[in-house]
């Protein structure tokens, strides 16, 4: 031992750091980490189909019977404070305020309260789950009860739920709720039960307007990606990057 | 090798099988088959019942009333919008009834005046003075609105 073991040994470390820390980094060249992208599938294949959404505010009059079917075909508690989809009524009055409400998720119907001189601004906006590529709440479940199909719905296992809230908290669109009865998060399917037997969900057979639009985003000349090239459709939260599939005609910025 | 790791080699081991051998028997059927989740259960989730039947089904039996339906303004409506969910109505050769809302708070979902709401989209009446007491299936038909009944 003496001076010459020491710089043999300060070379070693210095050398063996080289190849791991090069190695790592050569590595992640080949296959980049997608930290975000890991926790779902790829769309990848685009001869299957890659379910999106479709919403025209400008069409929605806030009947909120889509409300009311999703509650029956899905047997979501009655409570007025569990949907698996509700309509919002915007009104912006003319000093730039915002007032938003959804008394029973509009199944109930909505009332104008503000003065019609003072009104700026006035909407429905129906809100669900968006099914986003890289869901939020798909990264937080730890115990892989929440999940992105292979044709781009989020889904609930609702036997291997924990009922541990994370995905209720991590939703930026507050879409999951927890099942009084069942104790395990609850939120839209897409109707996957509808849309997989060749049915369209329970809010679009309802909607007494058309409002409401489902389709298959890999069809580049099916209807909803024709609807999309020929009107300016919005996601919410775009800044969140969720990459949410469900889009909205007619968004104003106000809607959160 | 030095005698600490000799002795917690064994230990090391026994941990690692006791993790192989829970994990063997904890992981459901089909996890992990196609992603970090329970593949089957999308099965589970495509079996549930549904119970709106969707138009089609409906026009099966009742065919004059989908094709009068459908001949103006309400032609984009479903019969379930306001019929209800209708399967078991279906399946049963139409033993279970189905809705048949007349109050005129259903109709006032969609026709009441309501300044949210485009005026080119839908037709609207100010429920509080328009024929006050009378039901509106009193004088519209609602698979034919456009037509006044004497």
């Amino acid at each position: 031992m003496g001076t010459k073991g020491v710089k043999n040994s300060r070379r070693d470390f210095l050398k063996k750091t080289a190849i791991v820390g090069g190695g790592t980094i050569a590595a992640s060249l080949l296959n980049p980490f997608d930290a975000v992208l890991i926790a779902s599938e790829d769309p990848g294949d685009k001869s299957k189909v890659w379910w999106g959404y479709v919403i025209d505010i400008d069409k929605c009059i806030g009947c909120g019977r889509c409300a009311n079917a999703c509650k029956t075909e899905n047997d979501v508690p009655k409570e007025p404070f569990f949907f698996r989809t509700w309509v919002e009524h915007y009104t912006i009055n003319n000093d730039g305020d915002v007032h938003v409400e959804s008394p029973n998720g509009g199944i109930d119907g909505f009332e104008q309260t503000l003065d019609k001189d003072d009104v700026f601004k006035t909407f429905f906006v129906p809100k669900m789950c968006n099914h986003c590529h890289k869901s939020p709440c798909v990264q937080v479940c730890q115990v892989g009860a929440t999940y992105d199909t292979p044709d781009g719905v989020v889904l609930v296992d609702d036997k291997y739920c924990i009922g541990c809230r994370y995905c209720v908290q991590a939703c930026p669109y507050g879409c999951r709720y927890i099942h009084p009865e069942k104790k395990v998060a609850d939120k839209c399917t897409l109707c996957y039960h509808r849309i997989s037997k060749g049915k369209t969900t329970a809010c679009i057979e309802v909607c007494p307007t058309s409002a409401r639009m489902i389709g298959n985003l890999n069809d580049e000349k099916g209807p909803l990606v024709k609807f999309l090239k020929n009107h300016n459709c919005l996601v919410l939260k775009p800044h969140l990057n969720t990459a949410s599939k469900l889009f909205y005609n007619s968004l104003n910025a106000e809607v959160r | 090798m030095p005698p600490q790791l000799k002795r917690l080699l064994p230990a090391f081991i026994i941990f690692i099988l006791l993790f192989l051998v829970l994990k063997y028997y904890l992981t459901p059927e089909t996890f992990g088959e196609k992603g970090h989740y329970r593949y089957s259960s999308i099965a589970e989730v495509q079996n549930i019942d549904m119970k709106y039947a969707g138009m089609d089904k409906c026009n099966e039996c009742h065919d004059d009333k989908v094709e009068e339906l459908g001949m103006d303004v309400h032609a984009d409506l479903s019969c379930e919008a306001c019929h209800g969910p209708g399967l078991t109505h279906a399946e049963n050769d139409g033993d279970y009834e189905i809705l048949i809302p007349t109050e005129r708070e259903f109709c006032a979902l969609c026709h009441s005046k309501n300044i949210s709401r485009s005026t080119r989209i839908i037709t609207q009446i100010n429920i509080l003075e328009h024929n006050t007491g009378k039901k509106c299936i009193d004088c519209h038909n609602p698979h034919m609105p456009w037509e006044l009944k004497e």
